[in-house]
């Protein structure tokens, strides 16, 4: 099982709903955030293009911050999903500096945190807040070994591409183009 | 002169008095004022509807195991928001737990000389306000009380301004926003758009977006539907001078020079005219007034639009081939805030006009006909007729308007010669009209000469500064509110149940109204004792009970006519107007002295070092209500000025440099506004978010954030149909040391 997300940069409309609705889903405190939209914009005017992402931890298969954690703390979890124990992290920010995508930030009570991809839903069998919220129904979760899932499906029938291949990661954040 | 009667009073001169209210001390960097980390896994569900915006999505607050209030999720039934709530939905949380909230009633009182906000119980507030109502009507009658509001909660204060006599009843989404595009429709097909809007944009083949920015105004279902459009491959045609975000996402983005609009939409009902693109059957069997049309638009070719609009004349054949197309399910879409440039109501008549052509009108993928449930409103007597109201107040002016005007209302406050009657007092309901009204300081001179004013609201906003006495409204998520009815593709209600008890010493708009209904001897306005029963004995006329109501949140209702699409097989249709077809020539408007038919009228273009400047929404936030909600703050905390590269280059400007704005009356913004360089605007106009720049220290999170653009709208081009208040057509330079250094 390997858990993923797809997200559909042709529809995503950059509105932010992803990070407020994780933010309220988490608890996550006020002026820090576990996912953040960006807008990369190239051309002149008139002839322009625009690209708009919801990103967030890609939570790698071959990730930087699960290898170089000194305790342990950053760890695969269930279908891959990267996490972090709270109790286990002794906030050395190791992972921080490793991770390509800049997906993690020291909590004000010490502990490194980030996305979770909501496994306290996905263990209920419900899709992340950030997916559950989006208005524009942008964003797809589910289980790329599963050749039938959606997410699967999509992935063969859409042109995606991920951030930082060449970093090796092996992200699991596809954007569809 | 002497200090103005009305001083603007920061509501923290309190302290001075000794009765200063317990403001706690808001640490922004890592204090947390959302619910501590408990236990997310268990979750209690109350319905309710969103106040964030008008769109009034509906759905559910979860409680944590505290019992706090933890998230808002969308009503899977509601086909408003389809289970999904917009960010400012989802960050409605912060609108309950913003610390920066009124408290307590404040009363008006000169203590030493100086003006001050003392706190008062709800008895002597309400006692005040009954004395000066009373007296206001004895001496100039009760229509000399006006309310302005926004929202819920004017239900209630207009139900009570009613049954005192006055019918001076205004809400500035009329002639500051959509009012336009209803009264343009009303004289072509006989009916307005009304909200939501009545497009089928899920089954569109083809939409037509002119300065409308749908996804960066964040009206949930018509976004949720433009995702569903791009699914299906439908093609998007946007008409703005901004790569607006939904401009990305378009087969063909025209990149128009503001204010020529028309000069577009004539040349592209000309070539659909010319080419016999248009829907022959429809237009024979339906319209009024083609011929006439034909002739009046003969000479509005391509050629002669592109030296106005700059699009090229293949660019509007191939767009308007686009169209024709796609017709009938083509959607030439109606916007929502379409007061620019003072012929507004002649644009949407073009809009109107060409989806007549294209056949859109009553068809699958254009405009469908929405159904609303009735709900029978509250017995009670009936309300007394008052001897002048708003058409009186603007002088008989602007006569296809059918709503009432805010601006008409300010302009009735300030004493004229040419007017018989004079607005002494006003309430003002969830509507911050210094934001909300351009030309600020017309404003405040209308507030100089009140005799009453009372703001109710959940917030500080700037106009509370300016009461006498304020009304802290508990937030939509401590109360009930009227049962929400709305017309959709089929019928439904909602209900807004209280999620938590009020905070602070809040109370809802309808305790408030009721209170004052006593003591005016207008308890027969007001005839339960308490809300519930009042919302239950409503709901028993349509088949439910609040009990019901408090279980699902949303109920659906068939339609009772199968008329979704009611012009599909061409049946038989007898439109509401003069002619009872579709009126491209319009009878109405001719008969008032206006234009049968669109002209095209030059617009004045901004003076040498000058741009024109263009406002609009951020997905994230509501006018100027949501600037102080920590979650969205959080999203978004201030505006920026887009400035073009060409521009910043030639003014050597940098991102994220901080400047001041000037207009052409040599306004200049009370704050600075941070650049941001981009290509996404056009080199003759400058564009930043609506809402920002608050002068109110209460408001921490928004005080001096960004600029706002009203401040600087002080040349107004109002529609001399409707009333409506143009404010497109404003031009602003750059300063860039600071203009109020040494000021006090």
């Amino acid at each position: 099982m390997r858990y993923a997300m797809a997200i559909d940069t042709k529809k995503c409309i950059g509105c932010s709903d992803c990070v407020v609705a994780c933010q309220v889903e988490n608890n996550v405190p006020i002026g820090y955030c576990r996912d953040w939209v960006v807008e990369a914009t190239s051309g002149t005017y008139p002839e322009l293009f625009m690209e708009l992402r919801s990103e967030r931890c890609n939570h790698c298969s071959n990730a930087p911050c699960v290898r170089c954690c000194p305790t342990e703390a950053s760890h695969y979890g269930m279908g891959g999903i990267v996490l972090v124990d709270p109790d286990e992290c002794i906030g050395c920010k190791a992972c921080i500096v490793s991770c390509p995508y800049d997906a993690r930030f020291v909590h004000p009570e010490g502990y490194v945190d980030k996305c979770t991809f909501c496994i306290h839903k996905v263990e209920k069998g419900e899709n992340p807040a950030c997916v559950d919220v989006c208005p524009t129904k942008c964003m797809y979760f589910g289980d790329t070994d599963d050749p039938n899932s959606e997410i699967s499906k999509l992935l063969k029938k859409r042109k995606w591409k991920t951030l930082i291949p060449e970093a090796g990661t092996e992200p699991n954040i596809y954007y569809l183009t | 002169m002497s200090i103005n009667r009305r001083e603007f009073i920061k509501l923290s001169g309190l302290g001075l008095t000794g009765l200063a209210l317990a403001i706690p001390i808001f640490d922004w960097a890592t204090s947390s004022i959302l619910p501590s980390n408990s236990n997310p896994y268990t979750s209690k569900l109350i319905p309710t509807y969103c106040e964030v915006c008008f769109w009034k999505c509906a759905g559910w607050a979860h409680l944590n195991d505290k019992n706090e209030l933890w998230k808002l999720t969308g009503n899977d039934d509601d086909p408003h928001c389809n289970g999904r709530f917009c960010p400012r939905g989802t960050g409605g949380v912060g609108m309950y737990y913003d610390d920066d909230r009124l408290k307590t009633p404040l009363i008006r009182k000169t203590i030493n000389g100086k003006q001050k906000f003392v706190e008062s119980s709800w008895d002597d507030a309400f006692n005040l306000i009954v004395k000066k109502m009373n007296t206001i009507s004895n001496n100039y009658g009760p229509e000399s009380l006006a309310l302005f509001t926004h929202g819920s909660s004017g239900a209630y204060f207009k139900r009570l301004l009613k049954a005192f006599g006055t019918k001076n009843i205004t809400k500035p989404s009329w002639a500051q926003c959509r009012g336009p595009r209803e009264v343009a429709f009303f004289n072509t097909f006989g009916e307005g758009i009304g909200s939501p809007e009545r497009v089928d944009i899920r089954d569109t083949k083809c939409l037509v977006l002119i300065g409308s920015h749908i996804g960066e105004n964040m009206h949930n279902g018509q976004v949720q539907e433009l995702s569903d459009a791009i699914d299906k491959n439908a093609s998007i045609i946007t008409v703005d001078p901004r790569f607006s975000t939904v401009a990305s996402k378009s087969k063909f983005w025209l990149p128009i020079k503001p204010s020529t609009d028309i000069a577009l939409l004539l040349s592209w009902i000309n070539i659909i005219i010319n080419e016999e693109w248009y829907d022959k059957k429809f237009v024979k069997k339906y319209t009024y007034g083609f011929d006439d049309l034909k002739k009046h638009v003969k000479q509005f070719t391509p050629e002669w639009a592109y030296g106005i609009t700059t699009i090229k004349p293949d660019i509007i054949k191939k767009t308007a081939k686009e169209m024709a197309n796609a017709s009938p399910s083509v959607i030439v879409h109606p916007g929502r805030h379409v007061t620019w440039y003072g012929d507004d109501t002649q644009r949407l008549r073009a809009v109107a006009i060409l989806n007549a052509l294209l056949g859109s009108w009553g068809r699958r993928g254009g405009f469908y006909n929405p159904e609303k449930k009735k709900l029978p409103s509250i017995p009670h007597p009936k309300y007394p007729k008052p001897k002048w109201s708003w058409k009186e107040a603007v002088n008989g002016k602007y006569a296809l308007t059918f709503s009432s005007l805010a601006n008409g209302l300010v302009d009735a406050t300030i004493p004229a010669t040419d007017r018989e009657h004079n607005i002494k007092g006003w309430f003002v309901a969830g509507t911050n009209l210094i934001s909300t009204l351009p030309n600020t300081s017309r404003t405040l001179k209308a507030i100089q000469n009140l005799e009453l004013m009372v703001v109710i609201d959940t917030m500080p906003m700037e106009i509370t500064g300016y009461a006498d006495v304020i009304l802290p409204e508990c937030t939509y998520l401590e109360r009930y509110d009227s049962i929400r009815v709305s017309g959709h593709r089929e019928p439904t209600i909602a209900l807004r149940s209280p999620v938590m008890k009020p905070k602070y010493n809040t109370k809802s708009a309808w305790w408030m109204a009721k209170e004052l209904s006593n003591r005016l001897n207008l308890n027969d306005y007001f005839p339960y004792n308490t809300q519930e029963e009042e919302l239950d004995w409503q709901l028993k006329q349509i088949g439910s009970t609040l009990k019901e109501m408090e279980k699902i949140g949303v109920k659906k209702y068939n339609r009772e006519f199968d008329d979704l699409y009611p012009l599909s097989n061409l049946d038989d249709f007898e439109f509401n107007t003069n002619t009872g077809k579709i009126e491209l020539y319009s009878t109405a408007m001719e008969k008032a002295g206006f234009e049968p038919m669109p002209k095209y009228t030059i617009h004045e273009e901004p003076p040498e070092g000058y741009y024109r400047l263009i406002y609009g929404r951020a997905p994230m936030h509501t006018f100027s209500r949501t600037a102080n909600n920590p979650n969205l703050t959080d999203l978004m905390d201030e505006n920026k000025i887009w400035i073009n590269p060409k521009v910043a280059k030639e003014w050597d400007f940098i991102n994220n440099q901080k400047i001041w704005l000037e207009n052409q009356d040599g306004i200049i913004s009370s704050f600075p506004i941070k650049i941001r360089v981009t290509e996404r605007i056009r080199w003759d106009s400058i564009y930043m978010v609506h809402g920002f720049g608050h002068s109110n220290k209460k408001l921490t999170r928004a005080h001096g954030k960004g600029i706002s653009d009203s401040e600087l709208i002080t040349k107004v081009h109002i529609d001399p149909e409707m009333g409506g208040t143009g404010m497109r057509g404003n031009f602003v330079t750059f300063l860039t040391e600071n203009p109020h250094k040494g000021v006090q």
